[in-house]
């Protein structure tokens, strides 16, 4: 663990002026990137053919500390972009991270038509409950009667379940795990950079400098002790009775499909246009007509 | 405000008429001509069928600078109401050419009228191809193309197990509209009694 | 026997778009349908896989205009077309492309507004939404066509200064060029010129993402190709990492402006017809130059030294040529499909106190030669 933990520091940090880094002490964030680095060193991915993309927030920040072929996108829009770089250079392995406002507040259109449209790239969801970067305000995934810097007097609405809303929306493969199942979310990464398909992870961190202050939920170890006793196996959950799951969640795969990948279909009818196309250019050039793609 | 080498036609009737369509392919069968130049304009509404449909031919020797039509030499009405808004806007020379079912109140002399539709439907067993007669009669009157390249042009456009159906219309439009002698007509569309 | 590229063909605008956006070497397409551009997404659902492209339906057009932005990274040109209420949403990531120097082209098929407006009519109501719609202080290069000859080669240029100087390229179409068809004679692939971004010709290592130079556009490297680099929206140092640093924020800033003020020369576009003698001239872009030049030629024939200065170029406003004519000429028209959008920039550089007259139409309708010979007579 010593020995991989200086090959991560050393292989795939960027010391060069990056650091420190933006996150609070004890945030998530630096967990699940480490998760990640672990996931691509494991695979064995060459750094080249990595592109990690984000949206805005604190989860936005990832890119810039780690040596892959980065990508700090807009607010919401990280998928939107990393549809983009996936459908130009399919040969490249595309992750996005983003935090839960981000991924289905303004850009849950995005996430939710990724899903359906199933290219082969992985969405990380990092799930706080919170807006942390700009002050605490509430989320899509913060729970009801909450305290926040904008529902002071409690929380009205109700949260997403995300996991749930990507299995819905079409996922090939949605995991969930959380921050202190450390190991379990190595596992569940390399699982959805390994699956071909739009594939998702969602995992539960804790901002206890703005959610779990006002709430007073404790600090961070205390929110990730929370995270152990309130995190159920998909297994397990399924003997439980609604009751005895009311405070509860689900942890691990909770859908792992195979479907036909819109890159790989777009490329086999690209190939089909490619050859009618070559057809018509064969007869046009025999009677001495150029195309302009020529 | 027009020189004298443009010659303009204006194709009007409702959306799903084909109007359009038989514009593109005057335009397309002009432009495959030498040192003729074309250009084809439209307006619609947000409607696919029904609505007031017009598009527009601008015919000239030397580049077309603005594309629409200024003073018309001829208008296809194919409904009375696209008759009734665009006859204005014909030049006194200009000729009228209506369906002969679809506008029953012709207001010039100076007109020619053939049932386009009901000739598409005796023909052709479809009201469909009536823009394709329309646009034989319109090739011929108009002088403006050479009617072989009209039924090229026609044979790029239509889709694919129509081209019979569509040249048999083209070319009633084109023997429909033989039959008639311009020279019989009064030669304004507006002074039927200034010539007497 | 003629080849296809001396024989002429029947062409909408937006078909001709397609055309150029092919000769020059785009290879992918994100949009999201709209009237009246919509042609532009069809025609390139059909060609782009067949000649190795890609074509995507987005969900909308913020979505559209990140996945131009992600292909481009990605190494491949990029365009999207979109109309108003579209080009509003485009806003927002038009901004990460400036800031991010991404080339890409973005056409604006434009349409009567504000919201959704006259969506089958034409209008030029987005002229200084093209200039300053999205958020910050930044150059952007707008073009304006006014023709289906126009729209081929005015997209081929678009790409080619998109490239040169890694920055987002407008192109305001509106919905007469967009749906008018001519018989075009397009040049063949040996008479067009293509211009690429530079790639990167240093070891990874010394590689410098945003770094100066005598052109002040750095070199680009498309990810996968070996240059790992930092792309982001905040303003960054020469390595792509976001600064704080009041030095290097101002450097990044101003060479921005910079690399387009040098290539002035080469950007502004203008067209001069009947001008050498002119004492009156009308300032138009768009189709309606064509009703401009149709009531020049009239007044001609009436003894009235009339003169049409062509806007090619929007933006940077080509103020050269523009003061020029001011000097030459008594009065100015400026006909316009909005409220004065140009007419305000023509203003703005009128340092002779030459008489500027506009004239304006907003009713969804094109101006006629009529209209604007009627102020040629008049002054």
């Amino acid at each position: 663990m010593r020995e991989e933990a200086e090959i991560i520091r050393q292989e795939y940090l960027r010391h060069d002026k990056k650091f420190p880094h933006v996150w609070c002490p004890g945030c998530g964030i630096g967990i699940v990137m480490g998760a990640l680095l672990r996931a691509i060193h494991n695979l064995g991915l060459s750094k080249d053919e990595v592109v990690l993309a984000s949206g805005i927030g604190c989860s936005g920040r990832m890119p810039t500390y780690v040596d892959f072929n980065t990508l700090h996108t807009t607010h919401g829009r990280s998928l939107t972009f990393a549809t983009g770089v996936k459908l130009a250079k399919p040969e490249l392995n595309v992750i996005s991270v983003m935090g839960d406002g981000d991924a289905t507040a303004i850009g849950g259109n995005h996430f939710i038509h990724a899903a359906r449209r199933n290219l082969d790239i992985t969405a990380i969801i990092i799930n706080n409950s919170t807006y942390g970067m700009t002050g605490g305000q509430y989320s899509p995934t913060t729970p009801y009667g909450s305290k926040s810097t904008t529902s002071v007097y409690g929380h009205v609405e109700h949260a997403f379940s995300i996991a749930e809303l990507a299995v819905t929306a079409g996922a090939s493969f949605v995991g969930r795990g959380t921050v202190y199942h450390a190991s379990h979310l190595d596992k569940l990464i390399g699982q959805a950079i390994q699956k071909r398909g739009f594939s998702v992870v969602e995992v539960i961190s804790n901002c206890h400098v703005q959610h779990g202050r006002r709430n007073k939920l404790g600090g961070a170890v205390e929110m990730m002790q929370s995270f152990k006793e309130n995190a159920v196996t998909i297994g397990k959950a399924a003997k439980m009775s609604p009751d005895e799951m009311a405070d509860k969640f689900t942890i691990g795969v909770l859908t792992d499909i195979d479907k036909p990948i819109s890159t790989d279909e777009y490329r086999r009818i690209a190939q089909k246009a490619q050859r009618k196309a070559d057809q018509v250019a064969r007869t046009k050039v025999k009677n001495g007509v150029k195309r302009y793609e020529e | 405000m027009k020189n004298d080498q443009r010659y303009e036609i204006r194709f009007s009737g409702s959306g799903g008429q084909g109007i359009i369509t038989a514009a593109v392919v005057m335009a397309d069968a002009v432009g495959r001509q030498n040192n003729r130049y074309v250009c084809q304009t439209q307006s619609y509404g947000p409607e696919a069928r029904g609505g007031k449909s017009k598009a527009e031919v601008v015919i000239s020797d030397s580049p077309i600078d603005y594309p629409k039509a200024m003073s018309i030499d001829l208008l296809l009405a194919m409904t009375q109401a696209a008759c009734d808004a665009y006859f204005f806007d014909i030049r006194p020379e200009g000729l009228l050419v209506v369906d002969t079912d679809l506008v029953e109140q012709v207001p010039t002399s100076r007109a020619v009228t053939i049932p386009f539709t009901r000739i598409a439907r005796e023909l052709t067993g479809k009201e469909l191809v009536a823009n394709m007669v329309a646009l034989g009669a319109v090739g011929l009157l108009s002088g403006q193309v050479e009617l072989a390249g009209l039924e090229t042009a026609l044979m790029k456009r239509v889709p694919k197990g129509t081209e019979k159906m569509n040249s048999l219309a083209l070319q009633a439009g084109i023997d429909e509209a033989g039959k008639i002698d311009l020279s019989l007509l009064p030669r304004s569309v507006v002074s039927d009694w200034a010539d007497d | 026997m003629k080849s296809e590229s001396t024989s002429r063909v029947l062409l909408q605008g937006n078909e001709a778009v397609v055309m150029g956006a092919l000769a020059a070497g785009c290879r992918f397409f994100a949009g999201y349908p709209i009237t009246p551009a919509s042609e532009i997404s069809e025609l390139l659902s059909l060609r782009l896989p067949e000649v190795g492209g890609t074509f995507i339906q987005m969900e909308d057009e913020i979505a559209s205009m990140g996945a131009v932005i992600g292909a481009s990274l990605a190494g491949v040109k990029s365009m999207t077309a979109t109309s108003g209420p579209g080009f509003s949403l485009m806003q927002e990531n038009l901004g990460y492309a400036c800031v991010a120097e991404v080339p890409c082209v973005i056409v604006n098929v434009m349409r009567g507004g504000p919201s959704t407006g006259l969506p089958t009519s034409p209008s030029q109501g987005d002229v200084q939404m093209a200039r300053w719609g999205t958020h910050g202080d930044h150059p952007i290069i707008v073009l304006a066509t006014s023709s289906v000859s126009d729209c081929f080669s005015i997209t081929i240029r678009a790409f080619n200064l998109s490239e040169k100087y890694r920055v987002p390229v407008i192109i305001l179409s509106d919905e007469v060029v967009a749906h008018t068809r001519e018989s075009v004679a397009l040049p063949g692939p040996d008479e067009i010129r293509v211009v690429d971004r530079i790639a990167p010709s240093v070891p990874p290592e010394w590689y410098k993402p945003y770094g100066t130079n005598n052109r002040g556009v750095p070199d680009m490297a498309a990810m996968g190709s070996g240059y790992r680099h930092h792309v982001t929206g905040l303003i960054h140092d020469e390595k792509g990492f976001p600064t704080q640093n009041p030095k290097e924020i101002d450097q990044f800033q101003r060479r921005l402006h910079e690399k387009i003020s040098k290539g002035f020369g080469e950007i502004q576009v203008i067209k001069s017809i009947m001008m050498e003698d002119a004492e009156v001239c009308v300032i138009a872009y768009g189709s309606v130059a064509r009703s401009a030049l149709r009531a020049i030629k009239e007044a001609r024939n009436q003894g009235i030294k009339a003169g049409l200065l062509q806007l090619i170029t929007l933006f940077p406003f080509p103020r050269k040529a523009v003061d020029s004519v001011l000097r030459q000429c008594r009065v100015a028209i400026v006909p316009e499909m909005n409220m004065g959008q140009i007419c305000r920039e023509v203003a703005r550089v009128n340092q002779t106190g030459t008489r500027i007259v506009k004239h304006n139409r907003v009713d969804g309708q094109l101006i006629t030669p009529e209209e604007i010979l009627k102020y040629l007579v008049k002054v």
